[in-house]
């Protein structure tokens, strides 16, 4: 096999069927996969939530995983936030011509994994080779389907005032990571994208607790935007405790010197929870005990002082609005 | 011996004479905006937002020749990004891009002349703004640029200096809070010297407690009566400064009379590059005409800098004027007064 993509490989013939063999079968199999139009499912009982990102992370490997990774990660976590299980996935690529295999290859493995850690089974795939420039590596749309777990509803609309608001872990790695693999700004830290699948962890959680009232994933906007969009969607204003908000030092440090506020960096293995005040220590608990969200914690509370708004009270006793989100931070960061 | 108050305690129970306190570095104002210092002040402390924001005090005609050098001269233009988006007099570098001006943002002006030594067959230049801190990068740029024999890098200049500033602006407040990082390059004694003149300051740190701290001992100070300087920030400012900084700019550059917008032209209160080093400067470079910018009339900027209207008192302030459409500087720049208002909902009081 040759060593890059090349447009061959996405001409539909002899050699498009040995990269879907060699890579993708080789990493996706399972009962499901399909080499027909389209494949053939057990239609699940009860609602089920389906969701579609599509991913063009640069750099598309980064410290903590890679393209592959992310694509997987990103839509499980979309499906785990409406408290679906992920049942099937489909994925689509746009490989640049040129593209090495082995790195193709390194992609195909990390989804496999990722995917397996969750029991999601991906279903079906597509793949199209692009000329060289006309697209930048390679680009992965992934689609998912899940099954909503019985008595479980959240939404956005759902915070109520006296509510907690959780985060599974500290904020703004993955958005700090792909900012220092960039390497525009000449700055060196230890730091790993929080990328991680966690439906485990909320299933986990909602098994016990099934009325948790929203459920956000901080990804594009960080936790400062999934904030202002549940103030907004409920009518209702958050009060963050500024202190309360976990920020690695290497991020804090690396916010510091380029003048960025934390709240706003993408996470992309990181939730945001609004959970009933006497439901709070359970879930606590539980996520204290679940993978990749040991860290959670208590930020704020959901208020009505000022609707529509995040307000934070500083260190010094002080209270100050969260500044609206605004421009995108930074182009391709998933 | 009185019960001891906390810093916040004596912002907030303050019942001396009223005072002005103006804010001069663009950081402090987002700062206090920030950590919500401003909803801690008794009703006889007031905050005003001065000049200290080196995008916001940068003339209409500054940006009228850089879209000039870009458009006509065929320059390439490496800037900080703030500035992209700062309207002149007919556009923005950031229309002119538009027009197939090539505008390169940077992070340092390290970065421009680097730019400049990969691209030798353009002609780059490095829009040099900024205060005390600022000016010795954009020097060390020429120092390289020099070392390594370009031919193809220069500054158009806006460097301004405090100094002259505080002065034209010691009848606009009561007190100055005083930007500690140019004060780590330049030194106490010329602070000094304004309280003998009767101006008083305190100067101050970037961190909660150190602002609270400043504003703190500032009040309690002014309600004595005479005028002081305090130094509210003694871990990073020394009196002497930074002596290495300051003769690195001496070496390159002299005062020059400056324009600021909204205040006009201020003695001595810029810097340009020596005679010695005028191939360096773009305006002379590049053969640049005297250009006189034009402010949109709606634009109260130049008051807000002033201290003699807030934000919130301009007609287009958050309606024709907003950090995605600013009318004015002070809406752009993310240190400007008129954005911090903006992004932190108004007084915040």
């Amino acid at each position: 096999m040759n060593d890059t993509v090349t447009l061959a490989h996405g001409a539909g013939g002899k050699q498009t069927s040995e990269l879907i063999s060699k890579v993708f079968k080789a990493h996706f199999a399972n009962e499901y996969f399909t080499a027909d139009d389209a494949s053939v499912l057990p239609a699940p009982t009860g609602k089920i939530a389906m969701t579609t990102d599509g991913f063009i992370v640069s750099p598309a490997f980064f410290n903590g995983g890679n393209i592959g990774k992310l694509s997987i990660c990103g839509t499980v976590n979309d499906l785990t936030c409406m408290g679906a299980k992920p049942l099937y996935l489909t994925c689509a690529f746009v490989i640049e011509e040129g593209f090495p295999m082995d790195q193709l290859e390194q992609i195909a493995a990390a989804m496999e994994k990722t995917a397996k850690e969750v029991g999601v089974r991906i279903v079906a795939g597509d793949t199209k080779v692009a000329g060289k420039g006309q697209v930048d590596g390679v680009f992965i749309t992934t689609t998912g389907v899940g099954q909503i777990l019985d008595g479980v509803e959240t939404s956005g609309a759902f915070a109520a005032e006296g509510d907690d608001v959780l985060v599974t872990g500290d904020i703004g790695r993955h958005g700090a990571t792909i900012l220092l693999e960039r390497n525009d700004f000449g700055i060196e830290a230890d730091i790993t994208s929080d990328c991680a699948p966690l439906w485990n962890s909320v299933h986990a959680v909602l098994s016990e607790v099934p009325d948790v009232h929203v459920i956000r994933d901080a990804t594009r906007g960080g936790v400062g935007t999934v904030l202002y969009e549940i103030a907004a969607e409920s009518d209702v204003s958050v009060t963050l405790e500024a202190d309360q908000v976990p920020v690695d030092p290497a991020v804090q440090g690396v916010c510091g010197m380029l003048g960025l506020e934390p709240l706003y960096l993408a996470c992309e293995g990181r939730l945001v929870m609004v959970v009933p005040h006497d439901k709070t220590e359970k879930v606590l608990e539980i996520l204290h005990h679940s993978a990749y969200t040991e860290g959670a914690k208590v930020i704020g509370q959901i208020t009505t002082e000022q609707k529509g708004r995040v307000i934070m009270k500083t260190s010094i006793g002080a209270k100050t609005l969260l500044p609206q989100p605004g421009n995108e931070l930074l182009p391709r960061i998933c | 011996m009185g019960e001891k108050k906390s810093a916040v305690e004596i912002l907030q129970t303050y019942d001396g004479p009223p005072v002005r306190i103006m804010e001069v570095c663009g950081t402090h104002t987002h700062e206090i905006f920030r950590q919500g210092i401003r909803s801690l002040l008794s009703d006889k402390i007031t905050l005003i937002s001065g000049p200290g924001c080196p995008v916001c005090v940068t003339p209409v005609s500054f940006i009228d020749e850089a879209v000039m050098l870009a458009l006509e001269k065929g320059a390439t233009i490496c800037t900080f990004g703030d500035l992209v988006r700062v309207p002149g007099t007919k556009m923005s570098l950031a229309l002119a891009r538009g027009q197939g001006a090539k505008i390169q943002v940077v992070y340092s002006p390290m970065d421009a002349q680097v730019y400049a030594k990969e691209h030798p067959d353009e002609q780059v230049v490095f829009l040099s703004v900024g205060f005390e801190t600022t000016t010795p990068s954009s020097v060390l740029s020429v120092q390289k640029a020099i070392e390594e024999g370009l031919d193809n890098y220069s500054l158009l200049t806006a460097n301004k200096t405090m100094p002259g500033a505080y002065r034209a602006m010691a009848d606009s407040t009561d007190l100055f809070l005083y930007p500690g990082h140019v004060h780590a390059i330049i030194g106490t004694s010329l602070l000094e010297d304004l309280a003998k003149e009767g101006v008083s300051g305190v100067l101050a740190g970037f961190t909660p407690k150190e602002l609270v701290t400043a504003l703190a001992v500032g009040v309690t100070k002014f309600a004595q009566g005479e005028a002081f300087f305090a130094n509210c920030y003694p871990r990073v400012v020394r009196p002497e400064g930074a002596p290495a900084a300051v003769d690195l700019v001496n070496t390159y550059m002299e005062p020059c009379d400056s324009e600021w917008r909204g205040i006009g032209w201020i003695p001595a209160s810029g810097m340009q590059l020596r005679e010695a080093y005028s191939s360096f400067d773009a305006r002379k470079k590049h053969q640049l005409p005297k250009i006189e910018g034009r402010v949109n009339p709606a634009c109260r900027c130049g008051e807000v800098l002033q201290g003699k209207c807030k934000p919130s008192d301009c007609k287009v302030f958050g309606k024709g004027c907003t950090p995605e459409h600013p009318i004015g500087a002070c809406m752009v720049s993310g240190e400007g007064a008129c954005s911090a208002y903006y992004l932190y909902g108004g007084d915040n009081k």
